[in-house]
């Protein structure tokens, strides 16, 4: 029996391979997304506005405290009943962008915020404005804080965009679930799901972990 | 907005609600006791030099960690009867959820572990205490205090993730706000509603963590 279903998933591998593509192409395009508005809002967090300040930590506090599938629910469910029909890739790019932000926003606050303040002064003195200051001083020195939480993040981020085929889009996940009604054997089924999450996520925790090492062994140097 | 919001109606299935709550509250407490076991073994094993032990290890959470725990969950659900284990939903959930955060509690240990200075070990060492013994006098008592708030952090993440088992069609907060969408089609209530318990999960949680985090500062001093 397990030689016939194996057949049956090599058949289908075909079928696996389209869903591990709508699966990249969902995050690549909500991560783009997610990441410009990351960091839009991590700049605006970093202002002294307080009631700024405020509006995009709440923001950021129902993003991170509630689960991404309630607010696929709420963006899927919702947007209907006031009249605006989203189809479910676009729900599921849509709410993985503002799930994103939050996360990443998070994390582009901290690296400005760790950016000594000398630098910010040093640039003032220099009369720089403030979008010069941000471009030629703060953010150049901030990325390095940023950059390896920031692609530790993008894994966890195509992980949790396994959520979305709850709605319907054909991601490898629903493929997965869609294959094991055929072919009851999920052990094997799901066993390729994950094989073929390993092989997208795999290599970026690796990259994640030498931008660190990288990064704290030239702060060691100085 | 507020014209569509139906205040009797989430009042009405307010039990089902606190329900829900006691349901996503004691499954997460469970499988975070499951996942702080799994872990801190995965992390012993990890670390403890036996290339074997070690080689497992790091499989386990390499594996957990690359992959989705939605495909794991189903993993587990599909697959497991086929081996011939029967368990029920609840069961299959608090499984993978304890199997999935026990990849990040290893880690989390293994990097407070690795804080304790090497000089602590090797006075352990100079006293003559074998691993065990180093384990348990010397690193773990001082790793724990520095592990406690990221462990909290995972702690807020499986929570969260615990909305995934309404999947298999366990009872919980988010099955609970199912529930509105499919008897009444009120979507907007319940979905609403429920991302305020889970709010009120995520709050508690973070203030301790943070609590800790001052506490921790404040014995530093």
């Amino acid at each position: 029996m397990w030689g016939y279903y194996f057949q049956q998933l090599v058949a289908s591998l075909p079928f696996f391979l389209k869903g591990l593509g709508v699966t990249v192409l969902v995050s690549l395009t909500s991560l783009t997304a997610g990441t410009i508005l990351g960091f839009i809002i991590g700049v605006a967090r970093s202002s002294r506005r307080k009631a700024l300040r405020r509006l995009f930590s709440i923001y950021v506090d129902f993003m991170r405290g509630t689960p991404f599938l309630v607010q696929l629910f709420i963006v899927f469910f919702i947007f209907p009943e006031f009249g605006v029909q989203l189809e479910a890739f676009t729900a599921a790019v849509l709410s993985l962008t503002i799930y994103a932000g939050a996360y990443i926003c998070e994390i582009v606050a901290g690296g400005i915020d760790a950016v000594p303040s000398g630098q910010r002064e040093a640039a003032l003195a220099f009369g720089l404005n403030r979008w010069q200051q941000l471009r030629y001083v703060i953010l150049p020195q901030a990325m390095r804080t940023i950059l390896p939480p920031l692609v530790g993040q993008y894994v966890l981020l195509i992980k949790d965009s396994s959520v979305v085929s709850v709605i319907g889009v054909t991601d490898v996940t629903r493929v997965g679930w869609l294959t094991v009604q055929r072919v009851p054997e999920g052990l094997m089924v799901f066993g390729l799901v994950g094989i073929l999450y390993f092989a997208v996520c795999f290599p970026l925790i690796k990259v994640a972990n030498k931008l660190e090492r990288l990064i704290t062994r030239e702060e060691v140097k100085l | 907005m507020l014209d569509y919001f139906n205040f009797r109606v989430i009042l009405q299935y307010l039990p089902i609600f606190l329900k829900g709550f006691l349901a996503t509250g004691w499954i997460s407490t469970i499988s975070i006791a499951g996942a702080l076991l799994i872990g801190i073994l995965a992390c012993i094993c990890r670390l403890s030099g036996a290339r074997i032990l070690s080689g497992f290890a790091a499989a386990y959470i390499e594996a957990i960690r690359s992959t989705p725990l939605l495909a794991q969950l189903y993993f587990l659900y599909f697959g497991l009867p086929s081996l011939g284990m029967r368990l029920s939903e609840i069961q299959t959930g608090v499984l993978a959820l304890s199997l999935n955060s026990g990849a990040y509690v290893a880690e989390i240990v293994r990097a407070g572990v690795q804080a304790v200075p090497l000089g602590q070990i090797e006075a352990g060492i100079a006293f003559g205490l074998s691993y065990p013994q180093r384990l348990r006098y010397i690193t773990l008592p001082q790793a724990f205090g520095i592990t406690i708030p990221p462990l909290l952090g995972q702690a807020i993440v499986l929570v969260k993730d615990s909305a995934l088992l309404s999947l298999i069609s366990v009872f919980e907060l988010t099955r609970a706000g199912q529930m509105l969408t499919s008897e009444r089609f009120m979507p907007a209530e319940g979905f609403f509603t429920i991302a305020l318990f889970y709010l009120v999960f995520y709050y508690m949680l973070k203030q301790l963590a943070e609590w800790w985090q001052k506490q921790l500062i404040f014995r530093e001093l």
